[in-house]
């Protein structure tokens, strides 16, 4: 029985996937992440002699043998899309696997104690079981306002069937109120029609990027460092990443002859570059784009032909009086640009803010811009999926809606929700007045988001000695930290930075 | 002036291959009808409660309790909350990290996986290991997942059952591969003949195709039909000797309505076939809690069951499942409690399975009426409803109706669809939206409406049809339509 050729064991070694162009400034985290990503299990390397001692089973005839070579299984490392293998997503990576203990390398509030706004509870709780509404008693346990909201709420969801597949963008219902609430906070109509409510926002950006991304000749620009979602969706769909450096000696400023200079250079080595993501407020670095930037940015894009992707997951998470939230859509429109002149693209989610609900997986994207058919293939790619999950849709309208002044739980709502913020604040200053006071640790003014990138000035013998085991030096200062205090955290190499 | 990037053109021209009939045209169309005030019978999509199946009580008490934690310190918790509901909510709550409000692990809170291996086993009498099931935002994004795993390129085709429900040939479609059909017998109560299979497969190979994978759809849909202990058998080994990975989609293993064909799931039958076959095959195993008598399609809650692939693949796939963070976590608890129902002596079993029996004893009584009712029509033939929530009638359609509608630039299926969506409301699936043979025409409905609405719809589907095809068979007249 012949072993398996070489045809089935692909003679790539994992590496050269991986140091392709765009990633050039990575490449060190990246072997490094993949080499150490395998749990201890390691069966491969006993598919070689797995399969040269199989032996033909006793049911089957000599004529059914001879068919049945060995030849190497279909889900092999590799023998897949080799885009899955080249995408990389740091925040759960290496470091994650192997620690237990305090987890601060992604933005999950309530793991770590924050408590979710007990309005919101209570209107998601009557919305699962409606049947609650119908009993006597129900006052003593929720307010009434809740039991209101939640009413007002199943009257939008047809059959009051919360369990049923909804319309493929979100209930109708919810969406208006989204687009109320959008309105209210940008001074801008919105319309229900542009809103396509998905579990999270990261599915939406999915979407996105399927849409924009033919080749690996589409580029999509993407601050550096940024939120590791985008290089690992342009990955698996196939794109390039153009990266724009921010400037952490002012503050992660975003420079528009940065832009200028990135989407030039991009076009000169043949990439189309499709789309630019803004991430306001920052993350990881938590800079809060003033007006004129974005107005700037605005301008770059239409002169451009990009689309704007507006990541604004974290617009109620503002720690600095002397900065606001701006949505783009709320930039654009002040300019004077309505609708056709620009396609942008908002997304937001219920996972963070003051109500911190990632288990719920609640988020939507806000579609402006683009022709009723471009539209339609949103809304087909949307429907393959059916619909997001229906808590999740009530949970965006809520946070769209919260309640308001002269409402029976605004006071114990803004109670909380300020409690939160004002922590969130203070924490923030703390950190980072630490990590200032650290030898060897600069850390800029975090305006906002949920967390800190302190800059290491590593000595050189550190550099050395992370360079003998193989690591990027801020994936071996993170080991060490790890192994030394039990806080996990995500090196910086895995949201992109200079070199 | 250059294109703008989302201009239509410059759009990624797989999305634009993508179709997905069960929420195209006829369902667009009929949404617009409803907007002008029709009253639509949505019999499009496997939705039960959209058509006043009510939620299961246990569950739905469970989950609000869970979401609404500071409740179970009230002390009047008790009246609105059985006791056993109170305790699971406090289970589920302990195994989460943080509650509903905090990511989950990537691949589902370990306790639940846990308790669907648990499961697994149970139904199946062989191990199941937590750390292969993965759990995802409804079973489709599993799905999609794996054949993005899969498929590297154009060249990568993938065995599908025509016909077939078109999230395999959207996921497909999106991700660049090749179908590659295996087609269902209809006069043989629409069984897999493996011969048939072999043949597509050698077809595909001759035009240069990478075959990788093969999906079964077990109970069938849009067919129904549920494969025996033979076939299931048959197309393990075939897997085997043709090299493919196995993708049972088991989402209606709950929905069976004859006792001849029991459900038994592709693992079960890999293992009982012994080495070295069930170490080799490749199977992926995809269940949900949209389906079955729960039908909670609105939670989003599903999984699947790796068994045979190495481990680096298993470590890529979770590295991707990293990627969306994690799955909802209600929805991992649905999860959780379906396959973890009310035991005997419980407070809640009683009612629990009062529920269910209902449901499902309602479900088998609508199978039958609607297979009868479709077989009293006029040149409509329909196979019996063996399992899963849809009746797949083939409407013999008159060459004149199919000149019609070739003339009104339609699928012959489609301006049938169309047609009975204006005259009667109610919303179906052509089947060319699932694949059918050249010439022959069918269309999808659920068995979904009501008991009570059941007699009324049925006559008015037949008044329809007969009049259809009385205008379309007699060579005299002109559409009145």
């Amino acid at each position: 029985m012949a072993l398996p050729s070489d045809r089935s064991i692909c003679p790539l070694r994992r590496e050269e996937y991986i140091l392709s162009p765009h990633f050039v400034s990575y490449s060190a985290f990246w072997v490094f992440a993949l080499r150490r990503f395998a749990t201890g299990r390691a069966k491969d390397s006993l598919l070689v002699s797995e399969l040269s001692s199989r032996c033909p089973p006793p049911s089957l005839t000599v004529a059914d043998s001879a068919a049945m070579e060995p030849a190497a299984r279909v889900v092999t490392v590799e023998s897949i899309n080799p885009k899955v293998l080249q995408c990389e997503y740091a925040v759960r990576g290496e470091i994650v696997i192997h620690a237990q203990i305090l987890y601060c390398n992604i933005g999950n509030p309530q793991s770590l104690g924050q408590h979710p706004i007990t309005f919101f509870r209570e209107v998601l709780a009557l919305c699962d079981h409606p049947s609650l509404l119908d009993k006597t008693g129900i006052h003593a346990l929720f307010s009434a306002d809740a039991i209101a909201r939640a009413q007002q709420i199943l009257d939008v969801i047809p059959g009051k069937a919360t369990g049923a597949y909804s319309h493929s963008q979100g209930i109708k219902g919810l969406r208006d109120a989204i687009a109320a609430g959008i309105s209210y906070r940008d001074g801008f109509p919105a319309n229900p029609d542009d809103i396509f409510l998905t579990d999270g926002a990261s599915p939406a950006v999915h979407m996105m990027m399927q849409l924009l991304i033919r080749s690996e000749k589409d580029g999509i620009l993407c601050p550096i460092p940024q939120y590791p979602l985008y290089s690992a969706s342009i990955a698996l769909h196939g794109g390039s990443l153009v990266p724009y450096y921010l400037d952490e000696s002012t503050g992660w400023g975003l420079e528009i002859a940065e832009l200028k200079k990135q989407l030039d250079v991009a076009r000169s080595k043949g990439v189309t570059v499709r789309a630019l993501v803004v991430i306001n407020p920052g993350n990881p670095t938590g800079q809060v784009l003033a007006e004129e930037n974005q107005k700037q940015i605005v301008d770059f894009c239409k002169n451009e032909g990009l689309v704007l992707l507006a990541d604004e997951v974290y617009q109620e998470n503002i720690y600095v009086d002397d900065k606001k939230f701006n949505s783009f859509k709320k930039i654009a429109r002040s300019m004077g640009y309505g609708d056709e002149d620009l396609p942008l693209v908002s997304f937001q989610s219920v996972s963070k803010g003051y109500y911190g609900e990632c288990g719920k997986r609640g988020g939507y994207m806000e579609v402006t811009g683009f022709s009723a058919e471009v539209r339609e293939q949103i809304y087909k790619l949307a429907s393959v999926n059916l619909c997001s999950n229906i808590s999740g849709q009530i949970l965006a309208s809520l946070v769209m809606n919260p309640p308001k002044i002269g409402d029976e739980s605004y006071e114990s709502f803004n109670v909380e929700k300020q409690g939160i913020l004002s922590s969130l604040a203070r924490r923030a200053k703390a950190l980072q007045d630490a990590f200032n006071s650290l030898e060897g640790v600069t850390c800029n003014k975090t305006e906002g988001a949920m967390y800190l990138f302190p800059r290491l000035h590593l000595p050189n013998k550190a550099i050395q000695a992370a360079k003998a085991v193989n690591a990027a030096p801020d994936a071996f200062y993170a080991r060490r930290l790890l192994d030394a205090t039990g806080i996990v955290v995500v090196p910086g190499s895995g949201f992109g930075q200079a070199s | 002036m250059s294109p703008k990037p989302l201009d239509y053109e410059s759009l990624n021209e797989n999305v634009k291959k993508v179709a997905y009939a069960v929420r195209g045209e006829l369902y667009l169309r009929a949404s617009e009808l409803q907007k002008e005030g029709k009253k639509i019978i949505f019999t499009n999509v496997g939705n039960p409660h959209a058509l006043g199946q009510k939620p299961l009580t246990f569950p739905r008490q469970v989950v609000a309790l869970c979401q609404a934690p500071f409740l179970l310190d009230d002390p009047n918790v008790g009246l609105l909350f059985p006791a056993d509901v109170i305790a699971r909510a406090k289970h589920y709550l302990s195994l989460t990290s943080g509650g509903l409000g905090a990511y989950s692990d990537s691949r589902g809170l370990p306790g639940i996986r846990k308790e669907i291996a648990e499961f697994i086993e149970r139904r199946d009498g062989y191990p199941s290991d937590p750390e292969l099931i993965y759990l995802t935002d409804g079973a489709s994004k599993g799905v999609m997942q794996i054949l993005n795993t899969i498929i590297r390129n154009e060249k990568d085709g993938i065995l599908v059952p025509v016909p077939q429900y078109p999230l395999y040939s959207a996921a497909i479609s999106l991700y660049g591969g090749s179908l590659v059909p295996y087609y269902l017998d209809e006069e043989a109560n629409w069984g897999l003949d493996i011969n048939h299979t072999r043949q597509s497969v050698a077809e595909a190979r001759l035009k240069g195709i990478t075959v990788r994978a093969m999906v079964i759809i077990n109970p069938g849909n849009p067919t129904g039909q549920c494969l025996s202990e033979a076939n299931l058998r048959e197309v393990l080994k075939f897997c085997y000797q043709e090299n493919l990975v196995l993708l049972a989609d088991e989402v209606y293993q709950q929905n069976i309505y004859q006792d001849e064909r029991p459900f038994i799931s592709a693992r079960k039958i890999l293992a009982d076939i012994g080495l070295p076959i069930s170490k080799e095959v490749q199977l992926v195993s995809f269940h949900t809690v949209s389906k079955g008598y729960w039908g909670e399609c609105g939670q989003r809650g599903g999984y699947f069951e790796m068994t045979n692939l190495p481990a680096k693949s298993v470590d890529e796939i979770y590295k991707v499942a990293s990627v969306s963070l994690s799955p909802n976590v209600p929805g991992q608890i649905f999860l959780g409690l379906m396959v973890n129902p009310p035991k005997p002596g419980d407070i809640s079993y009683l009612k629990f399975v009062a529920e269910s029996k209902a449901i499902l004893e309602s479900l088998r009584k609508r199978a039958h009426i609607m297979t009868d009712g479709f077989n009293s029509c006029r040149n409509v033939v329909c196979n019996f409803t063996e399992g899963a929530m849809y009746s797949f009638p083939q409407i013999r359609l008159p060459p004149k109706a199919i000149e019609t509608a070739q003339r009104a630039g339609k699928a012959p299926d489609v301006f049938y669809c169309l047609k009975l969506l204006e005259a009667t409301g109610i919303s179906t699936v052509p089947g060319s939206g699932f694949g059918q043979k050249e010439g022959v025409f069918h269309l999808r409905t659920t068995i979904l409406p009501s008991e009570e609405d059941m007699p009324s719809i049925m006559s008015s589907f037949k008044k329809f049809n007969d009049e259809f095809m009385e205008q379309y068979e007699d060579y005299r007249g002109y559409s009145r339509m």
